[in-house]
């Protein structure tokens, strides 16, 4: 334990190349880079589909095939065409990046998918009704209405990108799992245990922020609705189908 | 480097590749398992006490934002190079799916439905064991699906534990060791085929125990 504390306040490891800011700042860029592209990609697809309500099941399987890709088995198989493609970043960060990136994607378009279909369609009709435009309907009355659930797709995507971001450590680069991985090799254990509190703070805090946002967002008539009837849909849950594919 | 891969060397592991199968599935199975009768023990309880269901979501998502190799890391030391370092962490990630999956399934039963089994004189042990449970079983099978593909993925990390750990990860790790394109390749294509096998056989199951879901599907 006083060893801990000891890793912690050594100024030693807080200077120079390997320094926990510098793994932390990597950490916050690469995880934030990821979902930065990863939304670029899924919110709009997610959005589309969510509002037309065509590709639904195609979006279900992508889905699906998001979860079944163990997130270590990604990045190893990304390495070698990255390295063949860039010898310079093919070893880091681009595996790892590519990883977390295809694994945030499905997340927050199934988000957006699901917390657009939450929407009550009697309010989308009566929008049409009301001579609102498409583009209307979806900024005024489907996004703010699905937004907790969309927030709730962003969760998911955080936490899947910053535990991805320290297990691609065991293949190269730097982040948190830096720490981790090169504890265990050295049998150094309180590098491992700091390296561990380190993500996990991160993860956690990272979360917890996001809930805050979350519950922010979520508009009034909305967070009554639900305390009524208890809690919204999950996004973290599959989408229950009929018949499933 | 060129993407080649070495043929005669995975004609000559094929038992390997049965023996990491056995591994990978024994540590999924084991954690889902576990994982499914804690999950549904404390799902009961927060379907009967709805004020538990906010604090235990609460603590299983802080568990499952725990990233699996760090887990797995910090365990080690305290139980040591034993299965149960690698189960304790993938049985607790499980929690959170499941735990929301079943107070999900029971929330899914109709009020009539309770009602009418109330009205037939059903015991509350009955009327749980016969009534809510069947009909919470789609759900809770989703859920199940879920926390099973994503051990499967989460497995292969328990293989930087060491070799008796880890499953088809075991072929990840030691092909990362020796940069030997084959047996990453393996490991990679290995655990995702079994993420993708499970949840089929898991769909097929789901069909299979909730035969009124098709009947029902079929006539609407």
């Amino acid at each position: 334990m006083s060893d801990l504390i000891g890793w912690f306040v050594d100024p030693a490891h807080f200077s120079g190349t390997g320094s926990i800011q510098q793994r932390l700042l990597e950490h916050i860029l690469l995880s934030g880079a990821s979902i930065l592209v990863a939304t670029v990609v899924g919110l709009p697809i997610g959005l589309y589909i969510g509002h037309t309500r065509r590709f639904a099941n195609l979006a279900i399987n992508i889905a699906n095939i998001g979860r079944a890709l163990p997130s270590y088995a990604l990045v190893v198989m990304i390495l070698p065409v990255s390295l063949t493609l860039s010898p310079e970043y093919g070893l880091d960060p681009i595996p790892t990046f590519v990883a977390m990136t295809l694994l945030a994607i499905p997340p927050i378009l199934v988000g957006a998918y699901a917390g657009l279909r939450s929407v009550d369609a009697d309010l989308v009709e009566a929008g049409r009704g009301m001579g609102l435009r498409e583009g209307q309907i979806l900024g005024n009355i489907e996004l703010p209405l699905a937004s907790p659930i969309i927030v709730g797709g962003f969760r998911t995507a955080t936490l899947q990108v910053i535990a991805t971001a320290t297990i691609g450590a065991i293949v190269s680069g730097g982040g948190l799992g830096r720490f981790i991985v090169d504890g265990i090799h050295n049998q150094d254990y309180t590098t491992v245990v700091g390296g561990v509190i380190l993500v996990a703070s991160l993860a956690i805090g990272v979360d917890l922020v996001l809930a805050l946002v979350q519950r922010r967002v979520t508009p009034r008539g909305l967070q009554l609705q639900q305390a009524r009837r208890g809690q919204p849909p999950d996004v973290a849950m599959p989408i229950p189908t009929a018949d499933p594919a | 480097m060129t993407i080649s891969i070495d043929w005669g060397w995975l004609s000559t592991h094929v038992g390997a590749m049965g023996l990491r199968f056995i591994q990978h599935f024994q540590l999924v199975a084991i954690a889902v398992t576990l994982g499914f009768v804690i999950s549904l023990v404390l799902a009961i309880w927060a379907y009967r006490q709805p004020r538990v269901y906010p604090p235990l979501t609460a603590i299983t998502g802080l568990l499952y934002t725990i990233p699996s190799l760090a887990a797995f890391a910090i365990l080690r030391p305290i139980t040591g190079l034993t299965i149960v370092t690698a189960l304790i962490p993938l049985t607790t990630y499980t929690l959170l799916i499941l735990v929301r999956a079943n107070v999900a399934g029971f929330n899914s039963v109709p009020a009539e439905v309770l009602e009418a089994a109330d009205g037939m004189g059903y015991t509350r042990r009955q009327r749980l064991l016969r009534v809510e449970l069947p009909l919470a079983l789609p759900l809770m099978i989703a859920g199940i699906r879920l926390a099973t593909v994503t051990t499967i993925g989460l497995a292969t990390v328990a293989s930087i534990l060491g070799e008796t750990f880890g499953g088809f990860g075991f072929f990840i790790t030691e092909g990362l060791d020796r940069f030997f394109l084959t047996e990453i390749y393996l490991g990679a294509v290995l655990s995702i085929v079994m993420a993708f096998g499970a949840d089929l056989l898991l769909v097929w199951i789901e069909r299979l125990v909730t035969p009124w879901a098709r009947t029902r599907a079929g006539t609407a």
